[in-house]
């Protein structure tokens, strides 16, 4: 397979101050500053029209940015694009495959255009087939394949020149579950072994369990940026919620622990937790001694931190909220 | 590798995409051989009779008259062709792909060009044994025969340049479909089924002034024996005018940036 070095770890994969990027009077991208270091995998992290897929654009050479300065792979994207392609591989948001050719056929055309040899193209194309499991679909054409396969291949195609640093504009958006996990043990191989990784998500998921860094977009600017870890100590913390049969046991309950909250239906009562299996039992060990055994509680669900949490503190509004008619509006705006 | 080849083998390599794409689904590539024939059985066999005699020749002599202004014609249907299959080819990712890698940058439109060149050369050839099989002897020698070649690969050359413009310009198959149909129609007015004298005065004008009537003209002559001369230098003219002016605004709309439009909201 796919023999690679590991990266030094000295300098930045991508350095970018300050990017602004509108269209018309539409502002897209509002100073992002992004910092992506060797070997690692970042996602940036944002609902639809937070501008992920435009600052692709950039950090890829297909966009010029308005105003500040994008480093890739040590080059200036504006200065030495030639450099840039070199470097990186793409894989778009929407499928980047050609689908009048068959599986096999895209992946050679790679190997043409990344100018292999005639037998070194045809070794990888095989491997990679192989690798993506598109070894039976090789000889069909591309429009007749799932979109998960299609995703396969798209990304494989990407690989083709092994580049050290890939960008994935929502690798995962519109895959099944199995699709989705299959893509990310695939970019978790990829950096195993030492290629860069920036991909752009709308999914917590996603990012909580690829990314060593992560940065969150919001109407075009970073509103905050860290490892998944600390984006998740920035939230108010977890909490238990307990439901009971009736108001009078919640409100013994209540007086027993401090913190607690009674949330709105009057049934349930929220009490912070800081996740540990400790914790827990020395609260019901405290509801048990206070004569609010365990079997007066209805039901009880533990709530840790995630980064929709995160999301919300951040932003103010949840990361699925945005509503259909904000996005034809901007979409609108842009043509 | 020099620049120059770099960009000739990536050209190369785009044109074989293209080529595989005719080979695999040659509809496009049927059609656009087939509305040439049909022009030419519907002119040399319904209205051949009638417009020969009012032209005052017998009806052998019309499809001689008739066949260099169909071959002519057969260039701008194949436009259309091109229009269409770029404008798909630009809708898809697979574009912003080859813009995000180190390729020779207009190594995609080149690949388009001279696979369409190649088509409608092919096509060519098809429609000029059609028309010998209804009668149509040139009289030419091999001199002039390879410069009618010379002067329809002109002008399908500058075609190709403008319907990938056109291509790239609309934003649906069908609006490049429309606009393509300006290079198929405009040789409707002008000398290739009657000669322009007998137009009208302000139709008349326009057939004569128009860039199709000198390119048949002058195809008419080199395949049929007549005088070429002044036609010739205008008709070459034409040519390279339209194949620069589409050469750059290709060029202008191709770097304008990402094809994928959907992709610029999020």
């Amino acid at each position: 397979m796919m023999k690679l070095e590991p990266a030094p770890r000295l300098a930045g994969a991508v350095v970018a101050r300050g990017v602004r990027k509108s269209f018309g009077d539409h502002l897209v991208l509002d100073g992002v500053d992004l910092d992506v270091a060797q070997g690692t995998v970042h996602a940036l992290l944002g609902p639809n029209g937070s501008g992920k897929t435009t600052m692709v654009q950039i950090m890829s050479t297909l966009l010029p940015a308005d105003a500040g300065q994008v480093r890739v792979a040590g080059h200036d994207v504006a200065g030495e694009p030639g450099l840039v392609r070199a470097a990186i591989g793409v894989t778009g948001q929407f499928s980047a495959v050609d689908n009048l050719l068959t599986g096999e056929e895209n992946l050679l055309l790679m190997a043409d255009l990344n100018h292999l040899g005639r037998a070194e193209g045809r070794r990888r194309a095989a491997a990679l087939l192989e690798r993506f499991d598109l070894a039976d679909a090789a000889a069909r054409p591309a429009m007749t394949f799932s979109g998960g396969m299609r995703r396969r291949l798209d990304l494989a195609m990407t690989l083709t020149g092994e580049p050290r640093l890939i960008f994935l504009d929502e690798p995962t958006t519109g895959l099944d579950p199995r699709s989705r996990r299959t893509m990310w043990e695939i970019i978790r191989e990829l950096v195993s072994g030492g290629v860069t990784v920036f991909l752009t998500t709308q999914y917590l998921e996603e990012a909580d369990q690829l990314a060593d860094r992560i940065a969150v977009l919001d109407h075009g600017k970073v509103v905050a940026a860290g490892t998944p870890d600390e984006l998740k100590r920035q939230t108010p913390g977890g909490h238990i919620s307990l439901r009971f049969g009736d108001q009078g046991t919640l409100s013994s309950a209540a007086s027993l622990l401090p913190g607690a909250s009674p949330a709105e239906d009057g049934l349930t009562l929220q009490v912070p937790y800081d996740g540990s299996v400790h914790a827990l039992k020395a609260l019901l060990d405290r509801l048990d001694d206070g004569a609010v055994p365990v079997g007066a509680i209805g039901s009880l669900s533990l709530h840790t931190p995630d980064l929709d949490d995160v999301f919300f503190a951040l932003t103010g509004h949840p990361s699925t909220e945005r509503t259909e008619r904000t996005e034809r509006t901007e979409q609108e705006s842009l043509r | 590798m020099s620049t120059m080849s770099l960009a000739l083998r990536d050209s190369a390599t785009m044109l074989r995409r293209d080529l595989r794409h005719s080979l695999r689904f040659p509809m496009m590539t049927v059609s656009g051989m087939l509305v040439p024939v049909i022009f030419l059985l519907l002119f040399a066999g319904v209205f051949g009779r009638a417009l020969s005699a009012g032209l005052g020749v017998g009806s052998a002599s019309y499809i001689d008259y008739l066949a260099p202004g169909i071959l002519v014609m057969t260039a701008g249907f194949s436009a259309e062709a091109t229009a269409v299959n770029v404008n798909m080819d630009f809708r898809l990712g697979i574009i912003d792909r080859f813009r995000t890698m180190a390729i020779a940058r207009t190594s995609v439109l080149t690949g388009q060009v001279a696979g369409s060149l190649i088509r409608t050369m092919v096509t060519a050839v098809f429609v000029v044994a059609v028309a010998a099989g209804l009668g149509f002897r040139s009289g030419a020698d091999a001199a002039a025969w390879i410069a009618a070649a010379g002067l329809f690969a002109a002008l399908t050359f500058a075609l190709t340049w403008l319907t990938v413009a056109f291509g790239l310009f609309a934003k649906t198959p069908g609006g490049a479909n429309s606009l393509s149909l300006i290079p198929a129609i405009l040789p409707f007015v002008s000398s290739a089924f009657v000669p322009t004298g007998a137009m009208p005065a302000g139709v008349r004008w326009f057939a004569e002034n128009q860039p199709f009537t000198p390119i048949i003209d002058t195809m008419r002559g080199l395949l049929t024996g007549g005088a070429v001369g002044h036609d010739a230098i205008v008709a070459v003219a034409w040519c390279a005018g339209i194949a620069l002016a589409g050469y750059l605004w290709a060029r202008a709309l191709y770097n304008r940036g990402p094809a994928g439009a959907p992709t610029l909201a999020s």
